[in-house]
């Protein structure tokens, strides 16, 4: 009631002309070209060398903050609606194994699966996707209907989940898989796959009933029931949508691996959460975007190959990435404390 | 501040021997400006010891802004401030506090899942000479405040088994505790009923005797005839004039604070009386209601009184299916539909706005836009899922337009606007999905004058439009003035329904306590 607009009224009509909001991406997309600009400095000053003008980085940069891209994308859907989602890497974890256990080639004689050997890959990424879609309906089902905290629902398939992926095979790993998997994994295709899913859940988010809805769950579950929407419903294909963009993620993981492996994804959901905070999405729910959560990733991307080219330790990169992680969010808050005017 | 006892302080007062300067509190010259709003505008106020001074306005006058200012939560841009005499600078609420200005907030302040006593004595708990809380002597503090008071509660309870109306009589407890000199209440009767309204009063008199001054901020006029001393107008974040309380008439106040003439609050035209719209056979929801049986017709408007508590909301919570029924039948133009969830009543042509904007209406982080737009979804609007966004846009600046929503533009977020202005959205997400049967709960409360004659207009030319209304409200003059007739619950029962020529606010008073 303090900060009324209706007190403005008179002069609204004038103010409406200068009055475009900037998207709330600038800013953070701002940090980002800063870090690439500082990188670039010390670049020049310690290793004599740019950290930009250099294509190999640059992809290598992409393609390893692709994987935790896709899964961020679903994660962001789930913060929006006011959820978290601690299952990702597990279940990336999870699906590695069983696409891989069918993703091996003819030839091979120690195979998981003897009889299922050589077969199209569009089997192992189906059942990489099952298994995800699976993983997200226990996710969801369990928030919504039982109204266990989504912190514990997924901290349970967190654990259940990476236990499947070490009792899949007592914890050997998966190789022999064939070339048409692996291509899944070659070239651009992680980061076509990253942005593909970001671009269509981005159209989503913004133009469709099922975007619209996510924000209002998030912003008031309450409000959002009595306004008619089944919250039950959608809370859970949210975290369906969520637990398919993990297990995509794991396939793109293992078919760039060229091997499924049960200790791979440890932390993804992690960095995917950080990626979605870092882009301005609030834990508290209702607030959020894409374009901000794809600028996150690329902001994490930059932190760790950018001090990889500075011969930092890696131990002191993970010290300084949480540090970053926190900043943002310190910064994201203060900025939005500043623009109520309180 | 010293404890005299309140004969003493009166015979003080009387005698013209004020202690220190004669104003507790001036503030003058302030002004206080948000991104795009200039909440106040040179604003000068002055409180004298020992009085109530009332602030009136409309939503947005200012009023909370001030209020803000003086508790030390927001630092005014300019102006000056004078505790008794003394030129001070607050810079935070701990600051106001320090001085002894303490502040009833509008919204419930208090922690869910603590103790009465530790919600009430946080940040000052006794403590042992280790620092360990000294619970005991915290009980007994707690006890000693009760009974100062007249509060029959348990110090021991935890918050959220409290009602509405305790948690607001737990904030006053817990300002009156500070001893401050001045104490700034926020519509503290909002949640009240007339009962626990009149106790406040009383103690109200009793930090007045003892010199406190108060501010009280309201909206309900009866109120400030009663217990105000000085009266104070704000509008559009200016200061209007002060007032002696006994020197102005409720209308006089009403064309200050909106500065034009109010003709008529209820504007009631007569609507042609159609055929039932909704019927409620002995409806009941275990613990909450039972038997609650009414026809509602088209056109009609069904007022529905009764206590804070009596099960008003929970019929509606349940006609809606919010909270499905447990027995009973609800009929919609003669069928018998279950309503499980709020999508089947609003499949079934219902509109229901709720009581609590913040807690069940609005989305705050989101824009208007937004805000309008959610129940409408439902029925469509979308092809392949896609929002017809420049349809729906369309829909809503004519909602806009039509319900008179004061705002630059529709991509405001709705935190920015006053309650009136929110409460306008509200009305405006439902009316977007054109219902037959419109469930309002406390479609006024909290919202200023002009706003609210806005609504009851509205809720006149939707039942002239054929619309069936179920309106809750705890203000009797709009049950009266707007309902065709009267539904009364106690205590979870229908006690009656009133015809608009028998009812009289002692009849349903009579009914609604018996």
């Amino acid at each position: 009631m303090a900060t009324d607009i209706s007190t403005a009224a008179p002069t609204s009509e004038v103010r409406k002309a200068g009055r475009r909001r900037l998207p709330p991406e600038l800013s953070i997309l701002a940090v980002m070209i800063g870090m690439m600009l500082l990188f670039e400095v010390l670049g020049w000053m310690f290793v004599g060398q740019s950290f930009i003008a250099n294509p190999l980085r640059l992809r290598i940069m992409i393609l390893q903050e692709a994987e935790i891209g896709i899964i961020a994308v679903g994660v962001t859907q789930v913060i929006i609606m006011g959820g978290i989602d601690l299952s990702s890497g597990s279940v990336v974890g999870m699906t590695a194994m069983i696409a891989a256990s069918l993703a091996q080639v003819a030839s091979y004689t120690h195979a998981v699966y003897p009889s299922l050997t050589g077969l199209n890959p569009i089997f192992p990424v189906a059942a990489g996707l099952v298994c995800g879609l699976i993983a997200g309906l226990i996710n969801g089902s369990l928030i919504a209907l039982t109204k266990i905290p989504p912190f514990i629902a997924t901290l349970g398939m967190m654990v259940s989940a990476r236990g499947v992926a070490d009792w899949y095979t007592n914890g050997q790993p998966i190789g022999n898989l064939s070339d048409s998997f692996a291509a899944i994994g070659a070239g651009w295709w992680p980061v076509i796959i990253f942005l593909g899913v970001a671009f269509i859940f981005h159209i989503a988010l913004r133009y469709t009933r099922y975007g619209k809805f996510t924000y209002a769950i998030g912003a008031n579950p309450l409000a959002a029931r009595v306004s008619g929407i089944n919250v039950e419903r959608h809370v859970i294909l949210v975290y369906m949508i969520a637990g398919l963009l993990s297990g995509l993620s794991g396939i793109v993981h293992t078919a760039r691996a060229i091997s499924g492996q049960a200790g791979v994804g440890v932390g993804f959901e992690l960095d995917a959460i950080a990626a979605a905070v870092i882009g301005g999405a609030s834990l508290s729910g209702g607030v959020g975007r894409m374009t901000g959560t794809v600028i996150g990733a690329v902001i994490l991307g930059i932190l760790t190959s950018g001090f990889t080219f500075l011969n930092v330790d890696a131990h002191y990169q993970e010290i300084i990435k949480g540090g970053v992680i926190v900043a943002a969010v310190v910064a994201d808050q203060y900025r939005q404390r500043r623009r109520k005017g309180a | 501040m010293a404890t005299i006892s309140p004969s003493t302080a009166e015979i003080v007062r009387q005698s013209g021997a004020v202690p220190g300067a004669e104003y507790l509190l001036e503030v003058s010259n302030v002004r206080k400006a948000f991104p795009g709003v200039l909440a106040l505008d040179d604003v000068s106020f002055r409180l004298k010891r020992g009085h109530v001074h009332a602030l009136m306005g409309e939503n947005g006058a200012g009023k909370s802004t001030l209020m803000k200012i003086i508790a030390g939560i927001y630092t005014p841009d300019s102006g000056s401030f004078k505790l008794k005499g003394q030129e001070i600078k607050l810079t935070s609420p701990l600051d106001a506090l320090q001085y002894g200005i303490a502040m009833i907030h509008q919204e419930l302040n208090l922690m869910d899942f603590m103790t009465v006593a530790e919600n009430i004595w946080i940040r000052r708990e006794p403590l042992n000479s280790l620092g360990f809380v000294r619970h005991e002597e915290m009980r007994r503090r707690t006890k000693e405040l009760f009974q100062r008071l007249d509060i029959p509660l348990d110090p021991e309870t935890e918050v959220r088994d409290l009602s509405v109306a305790n948690r607001q009589m737990v904030e006053i407890a817990k300002a009156v505790s500070y001893d401050s000199d001045i104490l700034i209440m926020d519509e503290p009767t909002s949640a009240l009923t007339d009962r626990e309204v009149e106790h406040l009063f009383r103690i109200i008199r009793a930090l007045k005797a003892q010199g406190t001054g108060i501010i009280y901020i309201t909206h309900k006029m009866n109120e400030l005839f009663e217990i105000a001393d000085e009266v104070s107008v704000f509008r559009d974040g200016r200061f209007i004039g002060e007032h002696k309380a006994a020197d102005v008439t409720r209308d006089e106040i009403i064309k200050l604070m909106v500065g034009r003439e109010i003709t008529q609050m209820f504007p009631k035209e007569v609507a042609p009386i159609g055929d039932v719209a909704l019927s409620v056979r002995d409806l009941c929801l275990e613990g909450k209601f039972h038997g609650v049986s009414f026809d509602l017709r088209k056109g009609e408007i069904l007022g529905v009184a009764g206590l804070v508590g009596s099960g008003r909301s929970n019929v509606a919570e349940t006609l809606f299916g919010v909270t499905p029924a447990t027995s009973g039948a609800i009929l919609i133009d003669g069928k018998e539909i279950k309503i499980n969830n709020p999508g089947v009543a609003m499949d079934a042509g219902m509109a229901f706005l709720t009581e609590d904007r913040k807690a069940s209406g609005c989305f705050l982080l989101l824009d208007i836009t937004a805000n309008m737009q959610i129940a409408l979804l439902r029925h469509g609007h979308a092809t392949a899922g896609f929002v017809n966004e420049r349809k729906i846009e369309a829909l809503c600046q004519q909602q806009k337009n039509r319900l008179r929503v004061r705002t630059p533009d529709l991509e405001e977020p709705i935190i920015n606007l006053s309650g009136g202005n929110q409460q306008k959205v509200l009305i405006a997400r439902w009316l977007m999905t054109k219902p037959e049967i419109l469930i309002l709960d406390e479609p006024t409360r909290g919202i200023d004058v002009g706003a609210k004659a806005e609504i009851h207009k509205l809720i006149t030319e939707l039942a002239v439009q054929g619309v069936a209304v179920f309106m809750i409200s705890s203000e009797l003059p709009e049950v009266l003035g707007m309902s065709d007739r009267i539904l009364v619950m106690h205590e979870g029962r229908m006690t009656g329904i009133v015809d608009r020529k028998d009812a009289t606010q002692v009849r349903i008073m009579e009914l609604a306590s018996q």
